[in-house]
């Protein structure tokens, strides 16, 4: 009865002294059995009692968050189970994080710094380098130039030497502009732009030489890798440089001054690389001292976290209490399953001892007529068959749980629409893998699919035992029937077996134990026989499961106490049971077309067993009374409450009328609003008793599901069977054979395991929802979620 | 296509169209604000909104807190949204969105300018960007020295180009200019903008006409009220009107001579849905005009999310964050300044 109505509940009150909240708060997470209610709901987050401390909370949760970050930047993790120390309490804590929080943020800052000008020095050097193979080559060419025009001067002067040339070279050095430039580097896929813009504020008046870096360069400002050039300009006058480095500025590209002595090149170069060697053991021995002081944070990461965690959530529940005029102590009041009472007792006493405190807390048991939060027990193997449930809709408080139903009739139903044992061994060595692995499965993260397979492995194992079940009622393997109870129970006429196909078998044995006789498999009759017989079944399990969900409907009823549920219930399911049950038992529709159409008639051939016809019409009239029997009495009868509480009301309403006249105004419009009532509640029971005698039949039809899937799953394994796997193997062609057989493999998994497997499962769940607890069960209920730190690891996570 | 955007406008509008409206509904409520209002400190205000879908962004902000990471973050929320659309959406919605962006474009042109004129640093000034109107070669500006060079050298790329078009003088910038210019660019844009979605056609012409219109009436107005008492003429300002909205042509005429605040109440008043505006203000009164604009506006776009298939919903969610965070600003603000009894002066309510 336990699983079947869930743990009775009892809201409580506590009475805690303040020097205590926190201690006995903290024990009552670590219980995890009691559910606050929020007393202050009505105010901000900000204005709660213990809103600083929470900002303390969430300013440590951010400097943790500074840590783990800086940690994954330096490849470190923290360690999963560091040495846990209890002795760090929160004050400590907050200046220990504040500590280290700035020594991390100096240190990033040194180091910062240290890169900067270290990356500052590489891009000089680059541009160093660089520049002087653009002059290096342009003096080059310039002397080769040189050379040329003084050979052409030597020589006799040709008349193919320009002209115009020689007056070029031979300018007066007077004259000659001396050109600037500047140099530097830019972002690679700025320099299009950086071109462009160049061009147009100089209307082309400079000259622009740029040359590609090979592999990333750090950016000093940003420090982040990029592709760079870099350039020189050549410009000549002042106004047109104060653009050019305008523009530089704005395009993030940086400057470097740049000498054209040879000899200082050299110089800079060599000077810079020192530089460089310096900065870079300086940065070194700042990293390792770096990563020194993250590994001793990685070390104490995840306690820190935890407890920071905790602490929050702590405050989290103590807002929710209401503080005391005197602030003297906290209220608290919430919900507890009623087994837990001494649990909570003694943790409460244990924190009014560890705490030194004078007094003890004040547990109380409050009277409510609210209704109280549902919780069950569920292991790890009832707890998927729960969810199952709980996505219909959370049970109301004490109502009939169907998930201690739904651990049998779900698999069984399932299995009933996939009835293979070979599948069904497939599906539970799938299974058995993920609970075999359980222990490392759990601890990990898994995907969205997987771990949905993996919370419901336990289910998927029922389904394929239970389906294992049916496979051998059903005698099929992969489609291929096997002998394995004992021999078939029929045989050839003759031993030559010729006319099998036009005149049939013969029974030669006595009937094949259990399941269906495999000769059925692949003969002419094997389809009407396996339909009627499917049809039967699953109309006489739907029958079974919806009137086990009446029974339960009359347990509900009977559980709140409400009798005239009871009455009206009791004749809906014996009108069920019997209606459906001769209905089933004499196996023949035309029987159950003929009880409604002519109930008077001979029976004939029909007929079945004695007394048939006089069951028949019994059974018809009990029908045909039930319908008005259920429609009638409950809106009269509760009209007869309504009259008494009614009269009762108006005798003390007449008492008061002396002081008040308009008392019997107030009256007449009552009495006339409940009128009303009763004609709404009248109709309410009609709709409600066409919807049950219609929703009776058409469930029932309902169920035919589980006919026509176990008809569809059987018919394509076979077809997979025999026109993939024979027809392949009709061809006497190793190759064609080994295609036949991934072909068929892959349909096997793919379309029956797969496929197969998720709409049977659709199906049993549609069943269990509409049809089997949509006759009894309301699922207006709220999930008991008691204040508990394994749920807060558990939601972190 | 009018009357069957309905039979298409999902094929390519339908995902974004439930993305913006999921956003909408993040947007903060009454409730969200009465409570904001009673903040004492920011890190109240910080509390308050990580519970909110500001909560991410907020959560990695050191203790001390300012205004302006608050806002600074806030919209950056905005921009990440709006770029996660941009990515997603597909012609003509994409240039639809990308036309929303066009007015932080101008502010950021116009604000760069400035900037320059009087000196200050490129960086500084680029810090205080809208992140929505940034463009690459935005940092340019600061080398133009007057109108045709900053057209030459930098908008020439920006979808801001054609705008220019009508204020192309080569005389030197400063402030009176570049507030022309700005509103020149403005009016050119609302004009593109609203003949843009007029060829968009359907709803989206319907709604966005009717906001658009609003916009450039009450630009309309800000130019009158702010070019009062300046040496800007009649005709000058009678150029800085949108052609278009419902002040155009004859509210525009009348508005061109107001000479004070007083006349331009009387100007408006002739307009039904302008006349509740001024009518709760008192005469010779123009603070609190901006905040009953505010409101009118909010009002409107929270109306554009009534109909459905139109593009409408993307300016009417983006205003309307805008509006959020201008809201948040002055809240911190006066939270941070202890000016609390003027912390409902600006606050408009979105829902």
């Amino acid at each position: 009865m336990d699983l079947l109505r869930l743990e009775p509940m009892q809201l409580v009150q506590l009475i805690i002294p303040v020097e205590t909240a926190h201690c006995s708060i903290s024990y009552l997470g670590d219980l995890g059995l009691f559910q606050f209610k929020d007393l202050n709901s009505e105010k901000s987050p900000f204005q709660r009692t213990y809103a600083t401390q929470i900002k303390r909370c969430g300013e440590m949760a951010r400097k943790l968050r500074f840590f783990k970050e800086q940690m994954t930047k330096a490849g470190l993790s923290p360690y999963a189970r560091s040495a846990m120390s209890d002795d760090v309490d929160l004050d400590n804590l907050e200046v220990k994080l504040g500590e280290l929080e700035a020594e991390l943020i100096e240190m990033n800052a040194n180091n910062e710094k240290l890169q900067h000008s270290y990356n500052e020095l590489i891009e000089y050097k680059l541009v160093v380098q660089k520049a002087s193979v653009f002059f290096h080559s342009a003096q080059n060419h310039a002397a080769v130039k040189q050379r040329e025009v003084e050979a052409h001067q030597s020589g006799e002067g040709s008349i193919d030497s320009p002209l115009l040339l020689e007056q070029e070279m031979v300018t007066d050095p007077s004259k000659q502009v001396k050109l600037g430039f500047v140099s530097g580097i830019i972002p690679r896929e700025k320099s299009l732009a950086f071109e462009r813009i160049l061009f147009r504020a100089t209307r082309g008046n400079v000259f622009l030489k740029q040359s590609a870096v090979e592999g990333p360069v750090t950016d000093p400002a940003s420090g982040e890798k990029a592709e760079k050039n870099v350039f020189v300009i050549f410009y000549s006058g002042e106004r047109v440089k104060n653009k050019i480095v305008k523009i530089c500025e704005a395009f993030g590209a940086n400057r470097y001054s740049f000498t054209e002595d040879l000899g200082k090149q050299f110089q800079i170069i060599a000077e810079v690389s020192g530089r460089i060697e310096e900065l870079k053991t300086t940065i070194d021995v700042g990293l390792v001292h770096q990563i020194n002081l993250l590994q001793t944070i990685a070390c104490h990461f995840e306690q820190w976290s935890h407890l920071v965690k905790k602490e929050k959530s702590i405050y989290h529940t103590l807002n929710m209490l209401s503080i005391d005029v005197t602030r003297k102590c906290l209220v608290a009041e919430g919900w507890c399953p009623v087994f837990a009472t001494n649990k909570i007792q003694n943790v409460l006493q244990q924190a009014t001892v560890d705490s030194n405190s004078q007094i003890g807390t004040i547990f109380y048991v409050l009277q409510t007529k609210e209704s109280p939060p549902t919780y069950f027990h569920t292991n790890k193997f009832t707890s998927a068959f729960q969810e199952i449930v709980d996505a219909y809709g959370i049970a109301k408080y004490q109502e009939a749980n169907p998930g201690v139903f739904t651990i049998i009739t779900f698999p069984f139903l399932f299995a009933v629409m996939f009835g293979d044992w070979g599948h069904g061994i497939c599906l539970l060595l799938a299974t058995s893998y993920f609970i075999i692995r359980e222990k490392k499965f759990s601890s990990q993260e898994l995907g969205d699919i997987t771990e949905m397979i993996f919370g419901g492995r336990y289910v998927i194992m029922m389904m394929a035992l239970f389906s294992i079940y049916t496979g051998l009622l059903y005698n099929e393997f992969f489609s291929v029937p096997f002998e394995l109870f004992a021999p078939s129970a029929y045989g050839c006429r003759d031993p030559s077996c010729r006319d099998t196909t036009t005149a049939g078998l013969v029974k030669v044995r006595a009937t094949y134990p259990f399941g269906v006789d495999p000769k059925w498999h692949g003969t002419r009759s094997e389809l009407p026989f396996l339909n009627s017989m499917k049809m039967k079944m699953s109309i006489l399990l739907g029958v079974a499961q919806m009137n086990l969900g009446i029974i339960l409907s009359y347990f509900n009823a009977k559980f709140y106490g409400n009798e005239l549920n009871i009455r009206l219930f009791g004749y809906l399911s014996l009108l069920i049971v019997v209606k459906w049950c001769t209905g089933s038992q004499a196996d023949l529709y035309h029987v159950m077309i003929y009880l409604f159409l002519s109930p008077t008639d001979d029976l004939g051939e029909n007929q079945l067993f004695f007394g048939q016809k006089f069951l028949q019409i019994l059974l018809l009239l009990a029908a045909l009374v039930s319908v008005p029997w259920m429609l009638f009495p409950k809106p009269f009868l509760l009209k007869k409450q309504h009259d008494e509480r009614h009269r009762g009301q108006s005798y003390a309403l007449l008492e008061t009328n002396l002081d008040d006249s308009d008392g019997t105004e107030l009256h007449h419009g009552s009495s006339s609003h409940e009128e009303f009532q009763f004609s709404e509640i009248f109709v309410h029971q009609l709709i409600h008793t066409i919807e049950f005698v219609l929703g009776a039949v058409s469930n029932t039809a309902s169920y035919l599901r589980l006919w026509a899937l176990s008809l569809a799953h059987s018919e394509l394994s076979s077809v997979f069977y025999d026109k993939v796997l024979l027809l392949a193997w009709g061809f006497n062609n190793i190759i064609i054979l080994i295609i036949g057989l991934i072909v068929f493999t892959c349909a096997t998994v793919g379309v029956l395991l797969v496929m197969k497997t998720l709409s049977a499962f659709l199906h049993a769940l549609r069943l269990h929802w509409v049809e089997f607890q949509g006759k009894f069960y309301e699922g207006e209920g709220y999930k008991f979620q008691p204040f508990s730190f394994a749920s807060l690891d558990k939601e972190a996570e | 296509m009018y009357g069957f955007e309905a039979m298409t406008f999902n094929i390519h509008g339908g995902y974004l169209e439930a993305i913006v409206r999921g956003h909408r509904a993040g947007l903060l409520t009454a409730a969200d604000y009465n409570n904001l209002c009673q903040c004492e400190t920011l890190d109240d205000i910080k509390m308050h909104l990580s519970a909110t879908e500001y909560g991410p962004y907020l959560q990695n902000e050191p203790s001390p807190l300012h205004t302006t990471t608050i806002v600074e973050k806030c919209t950056l929320k905005l921009v990440d949204e709006y770029k996660h659309m941009l990515c997603q959406a597909t012609e003509p919605l994409s240039t639809f969105l990308e036309y929303i962006t066009y007015g932080h474009m101008i502010d950021n042109v116009v604000l760069i300018v400035t900037g320059t004129l009087h000196e200050r640093d490129v960086q500084e000034l680029l810090e205080k960007c809208h992140p929505l109107g940034m463009f690459d070669s935005i940092a340019t500006l600061a080398v133009a020295q007057n109108m045709r060079e900053l057209y030459r050298l930098v908008l020439v790329d920006t979808p801001l180009a054609p705008y220019f078009s009508e204020c192309i003088t080569s005389e030197d910038l400063d402030d009176m200019n570049i507030e022309i210019m700005r509103n020149t660019l403005y009016k050119a844009y609302l004009e593109d903008f609203y003949k843009f979605c007029q060829k968009l056609g359907g709803a989206t012409a319907e709604i966005m006409s009717d906001l658009l219109s609003f916009e450039a009436d009450r630009r309309a107005v800000n130019i009158t009220i702010n070019s009062i008492g300046t040496e800007l003429t009649r005709d000058d300002r009678r150029k800085l009107y949108s052609n278009f909205g419902l002040l155009y042509p004859y509210g525009h005429e009348e508005l061109a001579v107001c000479e004070d605040i007083d006349q331009v109440r009387s100007a408006m008043e002739k307009y039904p849905p302008y006349q509740s505006i001024f009518s709760k203000l008192s005469y010779g009164e123009s603070q609190m005009l901006d905040k009953a604009f505010y409101e009118e506006e909010v009002k409107r776009l929270c109306l554009a999310f009534e109909q459905q298939f139109h593009y409408g919903v993307f300016f009417a969610y983006m205003r309307l964050r805008e509006q959020e965070i201008r809201n948040l600003m002055w809240i911190s603000e006066c939270v941070a300044q202890n000016q609390k009894s003027r912390v409902h002066d600006s606050v408009v309510f979105i829902f």
